[in-house]
């Protein structure tokens, strides 16, 4: 999982810095361009501009969050999932959720930091995580909806960075967004159960639908004429198409679904234009935005505090781990010695 | 022998099995998201996926074997505590990372000898059913054993974290070798293995991997017992609780 909206702030860092390149530098830069505009893809050990590494390790290690927080909200219906079979498929779910912070922690380790300083990071509020993580999953319904709604938003964004100008990220996401689509239609598949259920169930479903939707569509980060700094990502094929227009590819992409499942979606305003081809939608509400990436989301502290106490609990752990190789190294010297 | 009375012996052993594998994959999904590291996030939610996994292929035979129309989701959703199979073991709480390694090594080594010898079953359908799972289980072996040996022969703390957890759990490793003598005929007829053979093999499994973790094994005193007839702690209640919420409170639903 994954937003854009979270490197709105973050993106201001990456304008060209003030100082004078040198010559050097400037070839440099020229040839990096170059090869990004050919669609090549830029390696681990290949030159690259300070702005571009920064924006790439901050954006994978804020996706490799997402994945990590993401568990904490779907892995509360484990226990309680209603049959065996959907107890599996979650549970394989969150379980590929795992692996893809694995990989993306290590797509992020190519570029020079370590998963330790990037897990500091995210245990001290330093770094971000997609914000729709703090959202709550009281009934069985948000499962559906997650896997609907947010991992199909998240599939908008993640499709396009298959084709990112960095290698290992690059290639990260391929393996992720073959899974996440698996996710998407097991969430959808869940959905279409409640909503052919009993009354009960299908209000279950609606009462989901309300919660998620405008979360879902805040997913894709600020409109277009708030998020201007994005055009050096753009150059640098780390981002391929802008917030708007990935939001309304979900829109259209989503509100037949919603009709095929008998639900509605909670905008008064959505209307289809047969013009554009379009759907149009409500304006959405950037206060509840902008204050859930302030911290004050309905369960920004328990994810956060959950993550914690998960690190202290097995500190005990991690040393006694490191403390074994040790001395298994140490009997191993002894013998060799 | 009769076959119905096979029946009802062979009913009894995959319901007490399945039960088992299901709580304990129940508890180990509670470590989700919690495990001291992403690595441990993914492999215990892996091995508790494996463990639902072997539930629902041992509820659904055991559903067949019954006869009386129950699948594997009546009968895990659908029963009270009383009526629950599992080890007494499989419903321990986790407490610590220590002690899960402690309970679900103590159980991966039983479950491995266990699945070895019920591949050459002379039910076919049990023999099936090991063949898949021992795969999976001999990975889960390795696991716990692997970590009972760092925390073992890591630090002091981690040493006596485990050292006590040993002792704690311990006395539910009895319960695993029993037999009734409905049992006793499935033995005869070769569909399940001997449970003295089968202590023996645990017990020289057990010792090797307690003797490379520094971790003395407890003597065998008063064994806690009860599990199998239905006799559990106050644990299960809360577990099934839990895992039963949406089923009870929507009777008429299918999911």
């Amino acid at each position: 999982m994954y937003t854009q909206g979270l490197d709105a702030k973050a993106e201001q860092g990456n304008q060209p810095s003030p100082r004078l390149v040198t010559e050097e530098e400037g070839r440099l830069q020229q040839g990096f361009q170059d090869r990004v505009d050919a669609e090549e893809k830029i390696e681990p050990r290949d030159w690259m501009p300070d702005g571009y590494r920064r924006t790439l390790v901050r954006q994978i290690s804020q996706h490799a969050h997402s994945e990590i927080v993401g568990m904490l909200p779907e892995g509360n219906w484990i226990t309680r999932a209603p049959t065996l079979r959907r107890k599996v498929a979650l549970l394989a779910k969150v379980q590929d959720e795992g692996g893809h912070g694995l990989y993306l922690y290590s797509a992020a380790e190519t570029l020079g930091v370590s998963r330790d300083e990037l897990i500091g990071q995210l245990l001290s509020g330093k770094a971000k995580y997609s914000s729709i993580f703090n959202y709550p999953t009281p009934t069985w319904a948000d499962i559906g909806a997650i896997g609907w709604l947010v991992d199909g938003a998240a599939i908008m964004n993640q499709v396009p960075l298959c084709r990112c100008s960095y290698g290992p990220y690059a290639r990260a996401m391929v393996r992720i967004c073959r899974e996440e689509s698996f996710h998407q239609r097991q969430g959808y598949e869940l959905m279409l159960a409640l909503a052919q259920g009993t009354p009960e169930q299908k209000r279950m479903a609606q009462d989901a639908l309300n919660r998620w939707w405008w979360p879902s569509l805040m997913m894709f980060g600020p409109s277009d004429e708030q998020s201007a700094h994005s055009s050096q990502n753009m150059a640098w094929k780390i981002k391929r198409f802008s917030n708007d227009e990935l939001r309304q590819r979900f829109v259209d992409a989503t509100v037949p679904q919603a009709e095929f499942l008998g639900l509605s979606i909670p905008d008064p305003d959505l209307r289809f234009n047969a013009d554009t081809g379009h759907y149009e939608f409500g304006a959405i509400d950037w206060t509840e935005f902008n204050e859930i990436l302030k911290g004050n989301g309905p369960c920004n502290r328990e994810r956060i505090e959950a993550r914690r106490k998960a690190w202290d609990d097995g500190a005990w752990v991690r040393e006694a781990a490191v403390a074994h190789a040790a001395k298994r190294k140490q009997r191993a010297l002894k013998k060799a010695g | 022998m009769s076959t119905d009375l096979h029946r009802e012996a062979l009913f009894g052993f995959t319901l007490r099995l399945g039960d088992t594998s299901l709580v304990l994959g129940h508890r180990l999904s509670e470590w989700c998201g919690h495990a001291p590291e992403l690595e441990e996030d993914i492999a215990l939610t892996n091995v508790a996926l494996d463990l639902v996994g072997h539930a629902r292929m041992l509820l659904t035979y055991a559903g067949e074997l019954e006869g009386k129309g129950r699948d594997e989701d009546r009968l895990a959703y659908r029963r009270d505590v009383f009526d629950y199979r599992n080890h007494l073991l499989a419903e321990q709480p986790n407490r610590d990372f220590g002690h899960t390694i402690v309970r679900q090594f103590l159980h991966d080594a039983w479950a491995l000898e266990l699945y070895e010898r019920l591949c050459a079953s002379t039910d076919a359908t049990l023999a099936g059913i090991a063949a898949k799972a021992v795969k999976e289980v001999r990975y889960h072996v390795r696991h716990s054993g692997d970590w009972l040996v760092r925390l073992g022969d890591g630090t002091d703390a981690s040493h006596a974290k485990v050292a006590d957890a040993l002792g704690r759990l311990w006395p539910y490793t009895g319960e695993m070798f029993e037999r009734d003598e409905a049992e006793q005929a499935l033995v005869a007829a070769g569909i399940v293995p001997d449970p003295a053979e089968l202590k023996a093999a645990w017990a020289a499994r057990v010792e090797a991997v307690l003797e490379e973790a520094t971790l003395e094994r407890p003597a065998d005193g008063w064994m806690q017992k009860g599990g199998r007839r239905g006799e559990h702690s106050e644990h299960l209640g809360y577990l099934l609780a839990e895992m039963q919420f949406l089923p009870r409170a929507y009777p008429d639903a299918t999911w």
